[in-house]
């Protein structure tokens, strides 16, 4: 227990967010926990508004507007706790030991600043060395990361960068640090396909390099698949099940984790089985918080479902699944015909 | 670079040549005999003719336009009667008055209205933000020869604090010419002030919540950077485009506030070309003028190329 | 399970409700009038139009009405709320019948600019080529004379009078209007509908008259709003410098030009047009900013 509680690089705590809009108050993380390992790879899938990115840049303490605020919770990180870190800290933090790479590489860059110019002005902030030293530094981990003429690209405008390539510019700024967390919110969303595959391999690769822990947020399962260990499934703001990620692949408990996985494509199977989809939509976020946010799509709904929330509950050694139908003795077995509330 | 530069460049010939016509075909249209205008109606007929043939009005149409052309470009604007003087040698005696007021007014307006815009953008919806915005909405909706007459009114004939009418002389200091230039300079600076305070908040505000300047700040760069050297930079193209059109609307409100101030720049030439039809005058002071808003607008655009990375490629 | 009756909270029922609810404060005209200052905006402007309107019913006096016996009395004289000029006519009077002139001007030259500008734009943005450069030519050229020197050039030639004024103004606002409407245009003839009518054989006129004007009208209503607030302060300055609006007839302007030559021993003519002349400008601001937040929150300049 102690050697694990000194693995644990980042730990969230009941995290909620909330967002202070006119027509109400918009619950777009309402309790969210999880632990991940040092060098270790955690997945964070749902649909889109599901929080997971919001989750994400609360690690970082980025938020988009002061309307947004993380009402209740705690992140800590190396046994710091995030949340009580000052503004200059926080500097020291974002950038150095933490990365983030974003959805959209074409936007992450400032696009009136040469290459050079903005990743110098990152090497500089954090290290206390002379241009000429940041701008081989910066040339290096351009070169680390497979972009040819490092040197030529270190005089190139963003826009004259493809995706891809602008993607392997963020990595290499994140490498150019000592980063003990990468956060990647959907890094591979924005491009083609084939250039999906390099972009996940090198972050496979800087992994195993420099023993970073990655935060991993993706709508792609198959991704989950390849890269991580641990996976967290949310929905409407809540963890709905958190699993090592062979254990959720081969033992998923949760309706939505089963809806999720079935409206997955698979290649083995060679019949033309129609792909499942999950009938409905996600609820509106002002409403959530009194009930199952997941009971008006869900076809082992009960009354329960309607009247209280689910807690979040250990049903095996590491594997969490927030359903009132799992945790009791009476446990729910997949494609199991509903028979309650009748 | 250089080549969109000198495309942009030849680009204000065609212009020019617009803006001479269209001035050519407006001193044709005006009314009355310019001869008889320059040698009063008493004059002898001969007189009139030997007047009209040294003007070249007795030509056609084609010809004089040529003639009016080639005459443009040796600096022959044409002969004020009113002030009894070249036109051209008049405005090149009263420009600098005038470009010394509406640069020092432009000046101050850019600098404050920036600062007060920036500060908006980063403190939005606060009270900073509402009170200058308001300030800024009054101002750009402000009619400032009206506002020069009501300062006059409090200041110079109430409190009799400062100086109404001319120029401040050099020789009586340093306080003389600035005191002079606190009223019309601060009429001409409050509507490019306010502009430049509401374009700069609203740009600042988009360029402060695009992606990038988000990343920017989860690689830990410090918040002054991440807003005074990327946000500013990013939000200044439209800025740029303000700063064109106010170089030629602050040069209108002077023409305005100058009369009304006494200051013997080009404002005060138009306002006694205007009171006697002297209309050589004003079609001299108005090409002139235009050629220069044909040039301001030229440096505009290319100041626009620097700054957008983008449009080289183009 | 149909008796017993649950909280629904996620159910249809709710997010119809919501729904709803949304589409209606999506309408255009509610979303405006949900924004404050734009209503200011709206209350000032439609006040200032009402004051015209019943000019003849409300002012209590002739407008031209000379009464030689109470030159130059202060605001709050017996009679005459807002003081009198210097041949005694009533300010109020003459405020409220200048309200219609500088309107009308203001108004009638925005929409002679609008009126050619959208034109040219139209067809300069549409067809391209040649004829958009030399229509953008001679655009970049007319931008390039003061506003007011070419104002005052056309009313030397053509000598004031409402209508002259009315023209010199709509004319030196053309190329802003033509300008606005040609970039719209060439955003707009590039989209789906578009290549879809041409494929079915629209022709040209009724491609641009009956779908790509519509898609420019926001644009347009936007800059026409704050046109009209700069025509007013154009009115202004020419009637002030004398070129405007001649005497005895009541504008805004014109009742500055009289209140300048006094401002010495009647201050409150020149403050009293000159404070309506601003309170004016402001609603058309108000208003022009609130319809462009309203129709695209994106169009910020």
């Amino acid at each position: 227990m102690e050697k694990n509680e000194k693995d644990i690089i980042l730990k969230v705590d009941g995290l909620k967010v909330y967002f202070y809009t006119a027509s109400g108050v918009n619950k777009a993380v309402d309790g969210v926990s999880f632990t991940l390992k040092k060098g270790s790879t955690m997945g964070i899938v749902g649909e889109s508004g599901s929080g997971k990115s919001v989750t994400s840049s609360s690690v970082m303490r980025l938020m988009q507007a002061k309307s947004q605020k993380i009402v209740d919770g705690g992140i800590t990180f190396e046994d710091i706790d995030l949340l009580q870190m000052s503004q200059k800290e926080l500097l020291k933090f974002r950038g150095d030991v933490c990365c983030m790479i974003f959805q959209n590489p074409m936007t992450s860059l400032d696009p009136v600043f040469k290459v050079g110019y903005q990743m110098v002005e990152m090497i500089r902030e954090h290290q206390n060395i002379s241009k000429k030293e940041a701008w081989n530094k910066a040339v290096e981990a351009l070169k680390l990361v497979g972009i040819p003429e490092a040197e030529k690209r270190m005089e190139a405008y963003p826009h004259e960068l493809s995706g891809g390539m602008c993607q392997r510019v963020i990595i290499a700024m994140a490498v150019c640090g000592n980063p003990k967390l990468i956060i990647a919110d959907e890094p591979t969303t924005a491009l083609d396909v084939t250039v999906q595959a390099q972009v996940l391999e090198l972050l496979k690769n800087l992994q195993k390099k420099l023993d970073t822990a990655i935060l991993l947020i993706t709508h792609n399962l198959g991704v989950v698949w390849d890269m991580c260990d641990t996976v967290m499934v949310m929905y409407a703001g809540n963890t709905v099940e958190y699993a090592e990620t062979g254990t959720l692949y081969q033992e998923p408990m949760h309706p939505y984790t089963w809806g999720l996985l079935d409206s997955m494509p698979k290649l083995s199977s060679a019949s033309k089985e129609e792909l499942t989809t999950i009938p409905g939509t996600p609820p509106d976020l002002r409403l959530t918080g009194r009930c199952c946010n997941f009971y008006n799509r869900c076809p082992y709904v009960t009354d329960k479902c309607r009247e209280s929330v689910p807690p979040l509950v250990e049903v095996q050694p590491g594997h969490f699944v927030a359903c009132h139908r799992q945790n009791g003795v009476d446990r729910l077995v997949r494609g199991e015909v509903n028979g309650h509330g009748e | 670079m250089l080549k969109m530069m000198l495309k942009r460049f030849l680009q204000t010939i065609p212009t020019l040549f617009i803006v001479v016509t269209i001035t050519f075909c407006l001193t044709r249209m005006l009314p009355g005999d310019p001869a008889v205008a320059i040698l009063g109606i008493e004059a002898k007929q001969e007189d009139i003719e030997a007047m009209r043939a040294k003007m070249n009005l007795d030509k056609s149409l084609p010809e004089q336009y040529q003639l009016y052309i080639t005459g443009l470009v040796k600096g022959d604007f044409g002969y004020s009667y009113s002030y009894r003087q070249d036109v051209f040698q008049l405005i090149i005696s009263r420009i600098p008055n005038t470009l010394s007021l509406t640069l020092v007014a432009l000046c101050f307006a850019f600098v404050i209205g920036t600062t007060v815009g920036i500060v908006a953008a980063i403190k939005q919806n606060t009270l900073f933000d509402y009170v200058f915005m308001v300030l800024a909405l009054v101002g750009v909706s402000m009619p400032i020869f009206w506002m020069a007459l009501m300062l006059v009114l409090q200041f110079s004939v109430k409190m009799n604090l400062l100086p109404v009418m001319g120029m401040g002389d050099w020789n009586k200091g340093f306080g003389d010419v600035v005191s002079h230039m606190i009223l019309p300079g601060f009429c001409l600076a409050t509507i490019p002030m306010a502009t430049f305070a509401r374009t700069t908040r609203s740009s600042m505000i988009e360029t402060l919540s695009s992606d990038y300047i988000r990343c920017l700040r989860a690689r830990g760069i410090r918040e002054w950077k991440v807003i005074m050297i990327h946000g500013l930079k990013n939000s200044l193209p439209p800025l740029v485009t303000v700063l064109g059109l106010q170089i030629a609307s602050t040069f209108t409100g002077a023409i305005i506030t100058e009369g009304i101030f006494s200051w013997p720049g080009m404002g005060t030439m138009i306002n006694t070309a205007i009171n006697n039809r002297d209309y050589s005058l004003i079609q001299g002071t108005v090409l002139f003028s235009a050629i220069m808003f044909v040039f301001c607008n030229m440096l505009v655009d290319i100041a626009y190329m620097l700054l957008n990375p983008k449009v080289k490629e183009v | 399970m149909a008796e017993k009756k649950t909280q629904d909270v996620l159910g249809r029922e709710a997010n119809m409700a919501m729904l709803q609810k949304e589409r209606k404060a999506n309408n255009a005209w509610n979303k405006l009038k949900r924004n404050r200052t734009a209503m200011i905006g709206f209350f000032i402007v439609a006040f200032m139009i009402l004051m015209a309107l019943l000019a003849p019913v409300i002012s209590p006096y002739s407008p031209n009405a000379i009464n030689p016996g109470i030159p130059f009395k202060g605001i709050g004289f017996a009679g005459h709320p807002l003081g009198t000029d210097d041949l005694g006519r009533d300010i109020l009077s003459r405020i409220i019948y200048g309200a219609r002139v500088s309107l009308i001007v203001a108004v009638g030259a925005t929409l002679v600019g609008a009126g050619i500008g959208v034109l040219v734009g139209l067809v300069a943005g549409y067809f391209g080529g040649w004829l958009d450069v030399v229509l953008m030519r001679i655009m970049d050229g007319m931008f390039s004379f003061p506003f007011i020197l070419l104002a005052m050039i056309l009313i030397t030639v053509f000598g004031n009078g409402v209508t002259n004024v009315i023209f010199a103004i709509g004319i030196a606002s053309v190329p802003g209007f033509a300008r606005v409407t040609r970039g719209q245009v060439i955003i707009v003839k590039e989209e789906e509908y578009c290549n879809a009518c041409r494929v079915v054989g629209v022709s040209d006129t009724r491609l641009l008259f009956m779908h790509i004007l519509p898609n420019c009208v926001s644009q347009i209503i936007v800059y026409a709003t704050l046109r009209v607030a700069s025509a007013i302060i154009s009115e202004a300055s020419l009637s002030f410098l004398g070129l405007g609006i001649a005497l005895p007839t009541a504008s805004w302007g014109s009742i500055l030009r009289v209140g300048r030559d006094c401002l010495t021993t009647a201050p409150h003519v020149a403050s009293v047009a000159g404070v309506f002349i601003l309170v004016t400008v402001i609603g058309f601001n108000l208003l022009g900013d609130g319809i462009r937040d309203v129709m695209d929150p994106k169009m910020k300049q």
